[in-house]
């Protein structure tokens, strides 16, 4: 089976370097779009391809590059961020990418600016990954003395400066208009939409954010093809996938594998199924932002259009497994925690919705609920939905007390009724 | 004032934005490498440089987990409290951390050595749970092996 986004990286965990990246077929996208191709029709490829972002929201990468205007009249400067803030719980796939292959990441930025005329692209990285900072530091520099950035690239007459700007740790610099005002040095609270980000985007500027792994994997689109890179994928939705399990499992750990297995083999097959002595109870597909599936759902494809049919979301494709030994409430609570402490407070429904949730929540797990409060949840959640809240944060925050509500309702139930979290002694 | 390495680091960051206000984050974790946190006196200096208030920089720092508005010790030490860490052990490794070192969450030992923090999931989950020491990632730490780790900082 093909890995194109893992294939190259060493075993002994030391990033692949300029030459390895090389000899390996790396930075021939660059000869092949600049020398050949006008950036309308990288863009088409790309849109041919079906690949959808990777960093949750699975939007069709092509279509939203369309969307910046292009030739001799659009403004300038124009910009290309890459989405490195990857600080969604449970989610730990574009570290991966750095930090063992970070020229593929580099080759990407530099294609997705040629494809929409950007000359400025920053790369805005979480400020905790500390050994990611360091290799791609010296990727970027490398990748510059070898003349795939800067002046004239390839002698083509393509101009592009990249920055590598880090970040001080906040889950909601993620959020795409979020980050622009942070790369500002505003405070990070998310814009108004519309305008959205290709239009009006960094300094009022056209702007496109993509996520790490959705630009890694642009150079082996314009490489080898659209028609091959459908080819890769189980679904409609093109490409590989890094799958990912943390929790319980026997082996957690991240996998590149078709878009499009079911969820069953990736907990049986790498993950190598449960420990010995936990059972499965359910699961997040995507980080902690999406809604439970339990294991009637174990054969559910793990692609876009088909978690979304049983009411979950694919996310970042990193499943956070719920064992028999945990509480389920205690969970929901954690992950509710999470969100109330990380709503930027712009909105009354998010910030004060949420820390009363986490409230109802602590309650119950402690055994003070009651059984209103159940009740109360449901009414409140529905306050979350998009439209009423100035970005997804709320939504994401949402799927999972609505969901852990229709599935682990008796245990939820049995705190109330026994006045006490069944799981400690 | 910044001192002369603040302002060549600085210098440095500034040539990536068209507006000096756009490097404040990089200023405010540049000040910190050097004074340890952000006291009103870092802001003020930074705020010189940039061209901004210190309510406008206080206003920005707070939101971060990574920029310090109070005195830390020598080594900052963030357990990540995020949902499979906790499923992993968080609550077990998080206590044995604060016994040894006779803090709560928040707090710097007397000898000025260690402040402990929580912080969100590190994206290291598949070796949860984990904590870092200043810039260095630990995974799979349990409640013996986190006592190897506190020695190698002093
Ligand atoms: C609260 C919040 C946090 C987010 N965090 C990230 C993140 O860390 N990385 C990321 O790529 N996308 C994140 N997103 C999604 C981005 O807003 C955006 O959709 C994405 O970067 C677009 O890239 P893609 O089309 O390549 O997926 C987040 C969204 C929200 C609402
Ligand atoms: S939904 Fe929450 S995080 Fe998003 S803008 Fe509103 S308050 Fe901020
Ligand atoms: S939950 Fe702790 S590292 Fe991800």
């Amino acid at each position: 089976m093909e890995k194109p986004l893992t294939g190259r990286m060493r075993s002994d965990g030391e990033p692949v370097d300029l030459q390895e990246y090389e000899r390996a077929g790396g930075y021939q996208a660059i000869q092949k779009a600049l020398g050949r191709m006008t950036p309308k029709q990288v863009q088409e490829e790309v849109q041919r391809s079906n690949l959808r972002g990777r960093g949750g929201a699975g939007f069709g990468t092509g279509l939203k590059w369309s969307f910046v205007p292009i030739g001799p009249d659009a403004p300038r400067p124009k910009y290309v961020v890459c989405n490195a803030d990857e600080m969604e719980p449970g989610t730990f796939k574009d570290r991966l990418l750095m930090e063992r292959d970070p020229h593929q990441l580099i080759e990407g930025i530099i294609l997705t600016s040629y494809a929409v005329e950007a000359e400025v692209a920053y790369l805005f990285l979480r400020g905790e990954y500390t050994l990611a900072e360091d290799t791609l530091a010296r990727a970027i520099s490398d990748a510059y003395r070898a003349g795939y950035w800067g002046r004239n690239i390839a002698g083509t007459g393509y101009n592009l400066d990249l920055y590598l700007h880090t970040s001080a740790g906040r889950y909601i610099c993620g959020e795409e208009t979020a980050l622009l005002n942070a790369l500002e040095g505003k405070r990070a609270n998310p814009r108004a939409k519309p305008p959205f980000p290709p239009v009006v985007g960094l300094w009022g500027k056209p702007t496109v954010i993509n996520n790490v792994e959705t630009l890694c994997n642009v150079p082996h689109i314009i490489r080898n093809g659209a028609d091959w890179f459908r080819a890769l994928s189980r679904s409609p939705d093109g490409g590989t996938k890094l799958f990912g399990a943390s929790g319980r499992v026997k082996r957690p750990g991240i996998w590149e594998l078709p878009m499009g297995v079911t969820i069953r083999e990736v907990i049986e097959e790498p993950a190598g199924g449960m420990q010995d002595g936990y059972a499965l109870r359910g699961l997040q597909p995507g980080g902690a932002s999406t809604d439970f599936l339990t294991t009637e759902h174990l054969d559910v494809a793990l692609d876009f259009n088909s978690i979304a049919k049983v009411g979950s979301r694919l996310g970042t494709g990193t499943m956070i497994i719920l064992d028999d030994r945990t509480c389920p409430v205690g969970m929901t609570l954690n992950l509710t925690h999470f969100f109330a402490q990380e709503s930027c407070g712009w909105c009354t429904p998010c910030w004060a919705g949420l820390s009363w949730c986490e409230q109802i929540l602590a309650a119950i797990e402690k055994g003070n609920g009651r059984s209103e409060d159940l009740g109360h949840l449901e009414f409140q959640t529905r306050f979350f939905g998009l439209g009423n809240t100035f970005c997804a944060l709320a939504p994401g925050a949402a799927e999972p007390i609505q969901s852990a509500l229709k599935y682990f309702r008796q245990d939820f139930q049995k705190h109330i009724d026994e006045k006490r979290c069944p799981w400690k002694g | 004032m910044l001192s002369a390495e603040e302002k060549a680091e600085l210098d440095r960051e500034l040539q990536q934005y068209p507006a000096r206000q756009s490097a404040c984050i990089d200023a405010m974790k540049i000040v910190q490498r050097h004074r340890r946190w952000l006291s009103d006196e870092a802001l003020r200096d930074i705020g010189e440089y940039l061209g901004m208030s210190v309510a406008d920089l206080d206003g920005v720092a707070t939101f971060y987990n990574l920029l310090f508005r109070k005195p830390v010790g020598r080594h900052v030490v963030m357990i990540c409290d995020s949902v499979t860490c906790w499923i992993m052990g968080y609550e077990k490794l998080r206590d044995t951390l604060m016994n040894r070192l006779g803090v709560s969450l928040g707090e710097t030992t007397s000898d000025d050595r260690f402040t402990v923090l929580p912080i969100v999931c590190l994206g290291n989950c598949d070796k949860a749970p984990t904590l870092m020491v200043d810039r260095d990632t630990y995974g799979n730490v349990s409640p013996e092996t986190v006592e190897e780790i506190l020695a190698r900082y002093k």
